[in-house]
C-alpha cells in the first residue's frame, strides 16, 4: 500500500515539475512538440503511401532510419561507461553524470525503437515480433536478438535510476545490494546491445562491406566516443541552466573516456582503410564508392570527407592535455566528434553496404523530405523524453521533489 | 500437442506447465473435458469465464450488440483470446467497431469479420491443412466481396519426392525477355513500379562474367552483336541466408525446395533483402496494382496471390503451376529453350540429364548458399 501511495505522489509531483519552468524551458518544450507534430504528419504520409515515400529502393533497401538506429544504439550503450565507475568502483564524481547518462540511454533507446518501427513496411503486424504472441525466429535471426537485447537494456536503464530516485524521493538511501548487481549486468548488457547490433550487419555474407570482423569492435569504440561526447555536451547545458552542480572534475574524467575511445577508433579506421586500399579486391568496391566514388557516382563523398577530418582533428586536439582541459575547446571537440561519428556510423556504414548491389549495379540513395521529417521528429521525441526524465531526476536530486507523508 | 505451442518457438522448458492448463488433450478449445484434472479447473478461471471476463474488460456493453457476437464467434481458448486482445490493443480494433455498428450492411460486416480474422491469423508455415483451407476461403470470399469477381486459390502442399531445380543455357539465351513479361503476367506483379523477378544481364563476349559492366536494363534490339545474355532471379538456395535472418519466420524453405514468403506474416523489415547475395527479393514500396482484367485468377497462397504494400515478394518457381506438374511461366515462354526446369530427384528428368552431361556451374559458390540454379553452355 505504502509504495503505491508514494508512487502516485511521485507521478503527481513530477507532472507538476515538468509542466513548470522558466520561459526558455517552455519555449524549448514547445519547439520540440512542434517538431514532433511535423514528424507525425510526415509519418502519416508514409503510412498512407507506403515506404515509397522514402528514398529507399530495392537496390538500397535501408537508409536514414536504420542509420540513425545504428548510431543511437551506440549512444545508449555509452551510458554504461559512466555506470561502471560510479556504482561499482565507488567513484563519487560520476554520481550526477550517471543519472543523466542513464536518462540519455533511455531516450536513445526509445528513439531506436521508434526508428525501427518507422522503417517497417507493415507496422500493423508488428505484433508478429512479440514473443509469445507471434513467431520468433530465435536464435537464428540477429534481429530477434536485437529486439530482446534492446528491450532488456531499456528495462534495466529504467529500473535502476527509478529505484534510486524513488528512494531519494522518500529521503531514504538506496540499497547497494539492490542496484549494484543491476549496474554490473547493465555493463555487460551495454556491450551486448552494441555487439548484437553490429552482428546484424556483420553476419551477411551477401554484403562484403559489412562482412568484416572489425565491425563489432569498431562499433564499440566509436560509441564510447560519441555517447560520452553527447553526455558532456548535455552536462554543459544542464550546468548553465539549472542549479544542479556538476564539477569540472567530472567532465574532465568523461573527457578522458572520450579521448581514449576516439583514439582506438582512429586506429581501427586506419586498419580498415589499409585492408581496403593496400591490396584492393572487388570486395573493396563499396569502400571505393564511399571514399572516392565509383563510375562517376559520388553522392557520399561530401559526407565522408566531412566526417573524416572532423574525426581526426577532434581526436588529435583531445589528445593534448592542455586543450582537453580547456572546457571551451573540449565542448567544440565533443561536438565535432559527435557529428563525425553520426555520419560515419550512419551514412558511411549503412548506405555503402548496398552499393554496388549484388550484381555490381550502382543505384544511389538520397533521403526524401518525408524521411527527413520523420527522422527529425523522432530526434525531437528523444530530446523531449530526455528533458522530462532529466527534469524530474534533477528535481529529486536537488531535494526540491520530496515525498510528504500527510499523516506524519 | 497443444496448438498454442506452435506460434512460439523459444521454448526453454519453462512454459510446459502453463500450457497444459490452457487446453487439453481432447482437442476441444471451449469448455472443459473429462481428461482435464479436477484441481486445474478449480484453481484457475475456466476458458469460458476467462473469455467472458476478457470481453467485458475490453468492450463491456458493446458486446450485446448483434454484430459483435458474430465477430467473436470464433472458437477461442484462453490463450488466443489473450492473443487477440493484446494485438487489438496494439493496433486499435478497427474491425470490431465496424462490425459492431448496427447500421452497416451484412456485406460490410462480413468484410469486417474477414479482415479481423485475417489480421490475427497465424503463420502459414505452422498452420494445419484445415487452417490453410480456412484462410484461402476467406481470401477468395474477400476478393469476391470487394470486386464481384471470383478467383481460385489453392493451398497445395509440396508433393513427396520432389525437389525442384533449374538450369539456364547461356549459349541459347538471346535476351528476348519473353520470360520477364510472362513472369510479370503470371505472378501479378505490380505494374506501376514495373517489378520484375527476372533480370537479364547483357555482357560482352570474351570478357567472362563482368557483372559490374553488364547492362540489365537495355532497350535496344537483341541479340546485340558481340554480346551474350544470362538471367538471374531467386535461386532457391538450399541453404538460404534470407530464411535465416527473417525475425518472424515469414519466409522459409518448403519440402520441395521452394523458398517462399507468407505475405501476410511479413513485417517488412527487409532484412532478407539485405541478406540475399543474388538480388532475388523484391519489396512492395507502395500498394501494388494490377488492372482487374489482367489479374491471373489461378493463384496459390504462397505464390501469385494479390500482395499488399510493405511486404516482400519474390520468384517462387511459379508454385501455382509447378505443384500441378506444369513448368514455370518463364520456361514455357522462352522461345530458345534456354530454360530447363524439373525434379532433381527424378533420374529421368531433363534437368538431371543436364546436370549429368553438361559442364555446369553456379554463381557465388564460395558463399555456401547452394543455389538450386545452374548455368551451362552447349
Ligand atoms: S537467391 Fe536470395 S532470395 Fe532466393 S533463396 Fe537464395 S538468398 Fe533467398
Ligand atoms: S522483410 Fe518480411 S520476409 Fe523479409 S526478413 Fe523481414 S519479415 Fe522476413
Amino acid at each position: 500500500m505504502g509504495a503505491f501511495k508514494v508512487f502516485k505522489s511521485l507521478v503527481v509531483d513530477s507532472l507538476d515539475t515538468i509542466t513548470k519552468g522558466s520561459k526558455t524551458y517552455h519555449l524549448w518544450m514547445g519547439f520540440l512538440t512542434l517538431v514532433m507534430l511535423i514528424g507525425m504528419y510526415c509519418y502519416s504520409i508514409q503510412l498512407e503511401e507506403g515506404l515509397s515515400a522514402t528514398g529507399m529502393s530495392d537496390r538500397v533497401s535501408w537508409g536514414l532510419y536504420i542509420s540513425n538506429f545504428t548510431f543511437l544504439v551506440g549512444v545508449a550503450a555509452a551510458a554504461v561507461m559512466l555506470v561502471m565507475p560510479t556504482y561499482v568502483l565507488k567513484d563519487i564524481d560520476f554520481k550526477q553524470a550517471v543519472l543523466i547518462g542513464e536518462g540519455l540511454a533511455v531516450a536513445a533507446l526509445v528513439m531506436c525503437l521508434a526508428f525501427v518501427v518507422a522503417d517497417m513496411g507493415g507496422p500493423s503486424v508488428l505484433w508478429h515480433m512479440i514473443p509469445g504472441i507471434g513467431v520468433f525466429n530465435f536464435p537464428n535471426s540477429m534481429l530477434t536478438w536485437d529486439v530482446i537485447v534492446l528491450n532488456g537494456y531499456l528495462f534495466i536503464n529504467i529500473s535502476i535510476p527509478f529505484y534510486i530516485l524513488f528512494k531519494h524521493y522518500q529521503n531514504k538511501e538506496a540499497k547497494k545490494s539492490v542496484y549494484v548487481p543491476g549496474a554490473i549486468i547493465s555493463v555487460f548488457w551495454a556491450v551486448g546491445i552494441h555487439l548484437v547490433t553490429a552482428f546484424l550487419y556483420q553476419g551477411l555474407q551477401a554484403r562484403p562491406f559489412w562482412n568484416n570482423a572489425l565491425l563489432g569492435p569498431r562499433f564499440l569504440a566509436s560509441a564510447f566516443a560519441a555517447g560520452p561526447s553527447l553526455i558532456i555536451l548535455v552536462l554543459a547545458v544542464i550546468r548553465s541552466f539549472t542549479a544542479f552542480k556538476i564539477e569540472d572534475k567530472t567532465i574532465k574524467k568523461i573527457a578522458m573516456i572520450v579521448t581514449v575511445a576516439a583514439q582506438i577508433n582512429l586506429i581501427m579506421l586506419v586498419s580498415e582503410l589499409f585492408k581496403e586500399f593496400y591490396a584492393p579486391t572487388h570486395h573493396s568496391e563499396s569502400a571505393y564508392y564511399l571514399f572516392f566514388g565509383l563510375h562517376g557516382k559520388d553522392a557520399l563523398l561530401p559526407w565522408i570527407w566531412t566526417a573524416i577530418p572532423l574525426n581526426v582533428l577532434a581526436t588529435v586536439i583531445l589528445t593534448f592535455n592542455k586543450f582537453r582541459n580547456n572546457l571551451k575547446v573540449l565542448y567544440v571537440c565533443c561536438f565535432m566528434l559527435f557529428v563525425a561519428i553520426w555520419i560515419e556510423k550512419g551514412f558511411g556504414l549503412i548506405v555503402p553496404g548496398f552499393i554496388p548491389g549484388p550484381y555490381g549495379k550502382i543505384v544511389e540513395y538520397l533521403p526524401t523530405g518525408v524521411e527527413i521529417g520523420v527522422t527529425i521528429g523522432i530526434w525531437a521525441m528523444g530530446a523531449f523524453v530526455f528533458t522530462i526524465l532529466a527534469k524530474t531526476a534533477i528535481g529529486i536530486e536537488l531535494g526540491e521533489l520530496r515525498y510528504k507523508d500527510k499523516k506524519a | 500437442m497443444s496448438d498454442n505451442k506452435k506460434w512460439y518457438s523459444l521454448d526453454l522448458g519453462l512454459n510446459n506447465k502453463k500450457e497444459s492448463s490452457g487446453s487439453c488433450g481432447c482437442g476441444k478449445s471451449e469448455g472443459s473435458c473429462s481428461s482435464t484434472p479436477k484441481e486445474q479447473v478449480e484453481e484457475e478461471l475456466s476458458p469460458e469465464e476467462f473469455y467472458e471476463a476478457a470481453i467485458n474488460a475490453s468492450i463491456g456493453e458493446e458486446r450485446h450488440r448483434d454484430g459483435f457476437e458474430q465477430v467473436f464467434d470464433v472458437k477461442m481458448d484462453r490463450r488466443s483470446a489473450f492473443k487477440k486482445l493484446t494485438a487489438s490493443l496494439l493496433i486499435g480494433a478497427g474491425a470490431v467497431t465496424t462490425s459492431c455498428s448496427v447500421t452497416t450492411g451484412s456485406d460490410t460486416k462480413e468484410k469486417a469479420q474477414i479482415d479481423w480474422e485475417e489480421q490475427f491469423k497465424g503463420n502459414y508455415k505452422l498452420m494445419t491443412d484445415e487452417e490453410k483451407q480456412g484462410t484461402i476461403n476467406r481470401l477468395m470470399r474477400s476478393y469476391e466481396l470487394r470486386t464481384d469477381k471470383k478467383i481460385n486459390m489453392t493451398a497445395e502442399n509440396a508433393a513427396e519426392d520432389v525437389l525442384f531445380g533449374y538450369a539456364f543455357n547461356i549459349s541459347k539465351c538471346q535476351g528476348y525477355m519473353n520470360c520477364v513479361s510472362a513472369c510479370v503476367e503470371e505472378n501479378n506483379q505490380d505494374r506501376n513500379s514495373e517489378m520484375q523477378y527476372i533480370r537479364i544481364h547483357e555482357m560482352k563476349d570474351g570478357e567472362g562474367f563482368k557483372f559490374d559492366k553488364a547492362d540489365d536494363n537495355y532497350y535496344h534490339e537483341v541479340p546485340a552483336e558481340g554480346h551474350f545474355y544470362m538471367g538471374t532471379q531467386c535461386f532457391h538456395c538450399d541453404n538460404p541466408p534470407c530464411v535465416e535472418v527473417c525475425p518472424v519466420q515469414a519466409t522459409w524453405k518448403e519440402e520441395d525446395g521452394l523458398v517462399v514468403i507468407d505475405y501476410d506474416w511479413c513485417v517488412g523489415c527487409r532484412y532478407c533483402m539485405a541478406a540475399c547475395p543474388y538480388d532475388g527479393r523484391r519489396f512492395n514500396w507502395s500498394k501494388p496494382e494490377v488492372p482487374e482484367p489482367e489479374v491471373n485468377k489461378n493463384q496459390h497462397y504462397l505464390g501469385n496471390r494479390m500482395r499488399k504494400k510493405g511486404v516482400m515478394e519474390k520468384c517462387t518457381f511459379c508454385v501455382q503451376r509447378t505443384r500441378k506438374g506444369k513448368n514455370p511461366a518463364c520456361v514455357e515462354a522462352c522461345p530458345t529453350g534456354a530454360r530447363i526446369f524439373g525434379n532433381l530427384l527424378d533420374p529421368d528428368s531433363t534437368i538431371r540429364w543436364v546436370l549429368e552431361n553438361k559442364k555446369v556451374f553456379r554463381l557465388k559458390e564460395d558463399l555456401g548458399t547452394e543455389p538450386k540454379f545452374w548455368y551451362f553452355m552447349d
